[in-house]
């Protein structure tokens, strides 16, 4: 039965364990509770992707009625492989999780904080798995809601105000989805992804569809925070909690590039893309800023999550350069960096946040000489960096050998250039780090200690996997590629 | 073109960018949420006034044949409505909870005392 019923139950249980984790009880239980259930959502997710190699994609129809007019789940490769690292990296915070949050958050809030927690897994979990186009945005909501809740919580006041400004913005990019799905359903009278990709093509030229596929494309974008829409994210991540800053930049703007990838290829087209606009040299123009931008600003910063937080921004930008090229090579890469970027952010939030435990601040001058004090986790942080700048045998060399080789399959020299020298300017902010933690010295006397032993386990278990899947990338490569060509065939 | 016979979207749009306008020109945390308010409800009369019919009844089950308005945008608008309320009321949650940091709701003074704290720290 519970084969069968994979797809709904990698949504519907996190979504019924939120309420019941409230239920359940305070502090270890509650932790202990969200702990299983996304520990489950991560076995669906590893059942639902053996299923889809195996057998290719399927569909699941919520309460029986067959789509377009039911609401239908999809799991291809894309979306299983997104699940698949979305939960597994949660499950991974998980274990961060429970001393971090002891330190961070008042105790009569935990149960409240992992209900929030738990409906932002269900909300990312449901835009991965969705094959309709108006769940997606219910979906959308609940984890950006949640998510609002989890910023806000945050140690520092301007956390609230950091979370107040995400709102607006959130709110904005999620209505501008809204109303670019109601011009398409105005153009078609259907919400199905499948349904719409076959209807759109039939249109022709269409102004509304043009319409609501730019209204679709701004909404994403913000969600995304692509260039020059990022402006809510830095804050966010640096005033966040040091579990929700991990969980936030591996999860919660990768699903974002899903549903643009969804978007653009599956239900648009590829011809869409090629025919209309220039658009791929806009999105290429814009992710170009982005990642040099992100990297500049990045080197500039005196606090470390808020210099993290500038160089996802950067990382978005190498996604959507990916996505740009438009072609087997460049998508591939774009979809494995999702999760390559993910393993690697994931490590480095959790590193700092180990830090803020220990040390109380997350600025250069509270990480100088931890390398002494807290070897393991300031050295999982190192492996995390060079995977950042890209040196072989780490999942970033990976990433970029694919963008580069991306650009120069598209004769665009000048773009692969601006890849490697971005990846100069990580190895600048990444040895800001080294040089604090390693060679200089500590300013106070007083002894400070490694990290809880589930906190580094959990910052290692992700710092092995960078080095992992640098190394065999079977796995990765396979998956995304699979993607990329259901991508780029699906189309057309 | 037919201008006047779609007054339906022009009011949407109209409404929509005085949200809009109040969102992005305001400094006051309430008015703001006010105006993301206004934006929100003209995205749900776009969708309502799509599903109108012309001469259409509603949908209900009744002797003989009539044309009815269709009913899906109304029910998709009815989840978003719901959004819109969580959305509402997280943000003024959060604006009462900044009232009690800050001690005010105006963006620039926030601002202010945020920058005074980083060239302090």
């Amino acid at each position: 039965m519970i084969s069968a019923n994979m797809a709904a139950l990698q949504v519907a249980v996190p979504l019924i364990g939120a309420p019941l984790c409230t239920l359940i009880g305070r502090g270890t239980r509650a932790w202990l509770f969200a702990t299983l259930v996304t520990w489950f959502a991560f076995a669906m997710s590893i059942g639902l992707l053996v299923e889809v190699m195996q057998n290719g994609a399927f569909s699941y129809y919520m309460g029986n009625w067959p789509a377009p007019w039911g609401i239908e789940y999809r799991v291809d490769h894309l979306s299983a492989f997104v699940l698949l690292f979305i939960t597994g990296i949660a499950s991974v915070v998980m274990l961060f999780a429970y001393n971090s949050v002891e330190n961070e958050i008042a105790a009569d809030k935990h149960r409240l904080f992992y209900t929030a927690y738990l409906l932002t897994l269900a909300g990312l979990l449901g835009m991965a798995i969705t094959g309709d186009a108006f769940n997606a945005f219910v979906f959308m909501e609940i984890s950006s809601l949640s998510g609002y809740v989890l910023i806000s919580l945050g140690r520092d006041r301007r956390a609230l105000f950091a979370s107040y400004q995400y709102l607006v913005l959130g709110t904005i990019g999620a209505t501008f989805f809204v109303i670019g799905i109601g011009l398409l359903y105005m153009a078609t009278g259907t919400l199905n992804l499948a349904d719409l990709a076959t209807r759109l093509p039939r249109l022709g030229e269409n102004f509304v569809v043009f319409a609501g596929f730019v209204f679709l494309m701004v909404g994403l974008s913000l969600k995304v925070a692509l260039f020059p829409l990022h402006l809510w994210l830095p804050n966010a991540y640096t005033y966040a909690p040091s579990m929700v800053s991990a969980l936030l930049a591996a999860s919660a703007t990768k699903v974002g590039v899903y549903l643009f990838l969804r978007f653009l290829f599956d239900v648009f087209g590829i011809r869409f893309i090629i025919d209309t606009w220039p658009l791929a040299e806009i999105f290429m123009a814009l992710a170009i800023i982005a990642a040099v931008m992100g990297s500049l600003v990045a080197i500039t910063q005196i606090n470390v999550k808020r210099l993290l937080a500038y160089s996802s921004i950067a990382q978005i930008g190498y996604i959507v350069l990916g996505i740009s090229f438009v072609n087997l090579t460049g998508l591939t890469g774009a979809v494995v960096h999702l999760f390559n970027h993910a393993l690697m952010k994931g490590v480095m939030f959790l590193a700092i946040g180990s830090v803020l435990m220990r040390v109380g601040g997350t600025r250069f001058v509270h990480i100088r000489g931890l390398g002494k004090r807290m070897p393991m986790t300031m050295a999982a942080f190192v492996i995390a960096g060079l995977s950042m700048i890209g040196v072989p045998g780490t999942v970033g060399f990976v990433s970029k050998w694919y963008l580069v080789l991306a650009a120069i399959e598209r004769g665009l020299w000048p773009v692969a250039i601006i890849v490697m020298a971005t990846s100069l300017m990580a190895v600048v902010y990444v040895w800001r780090v080294v040089e604090a933690a390693y060679f200089a010295e500590p300013e106070a006397n007083h002894e400070i200690a490694e990290a809880p032993w589930p906190m580094v386990t959990a910052t290692w278990i992700l710092a092995i996997a960078c080095i992992l899947f640098g190394l065999t990338t079977d796995l990765t490569i396979g998956v995304a590629q699979s993607a990329a060509v259901m991508l780029l065939g699906g189309g057309q | 073109m037919d201008v006047l016979g779609k007054y339906s979207y022009w009011v949407a749009i109209i409404v929509m960018m005085i949200g809009f306008y109040v969102v992005i020109d305001r400094g006051n945390l309430l008015k703001k949420l006010v105006g993301l308010n206004i934006f929100q409800t003209a995205v749900f009369m776009l969708y309502i006034s799509s599903g109108k019919v012309a001469g259409g009844t509603a949908p209900i089950l009744y002797d003989g044949d009539a044309p009815f308005s269709n009913p899906l945008p109304h029910v998709l608008i009815l989840t978003a409505i719901v959004v819109g309320v969580a959305t509402l009321a997280l943000g003024l949650a959060l604006v009462v909870r900044i009232k009690e940091a800050y001690g005010t709701v105006e963006e620039d003074e926030i601002q202010a005392i945020e920058n005074r704290e980083e060239d302090a720290a």
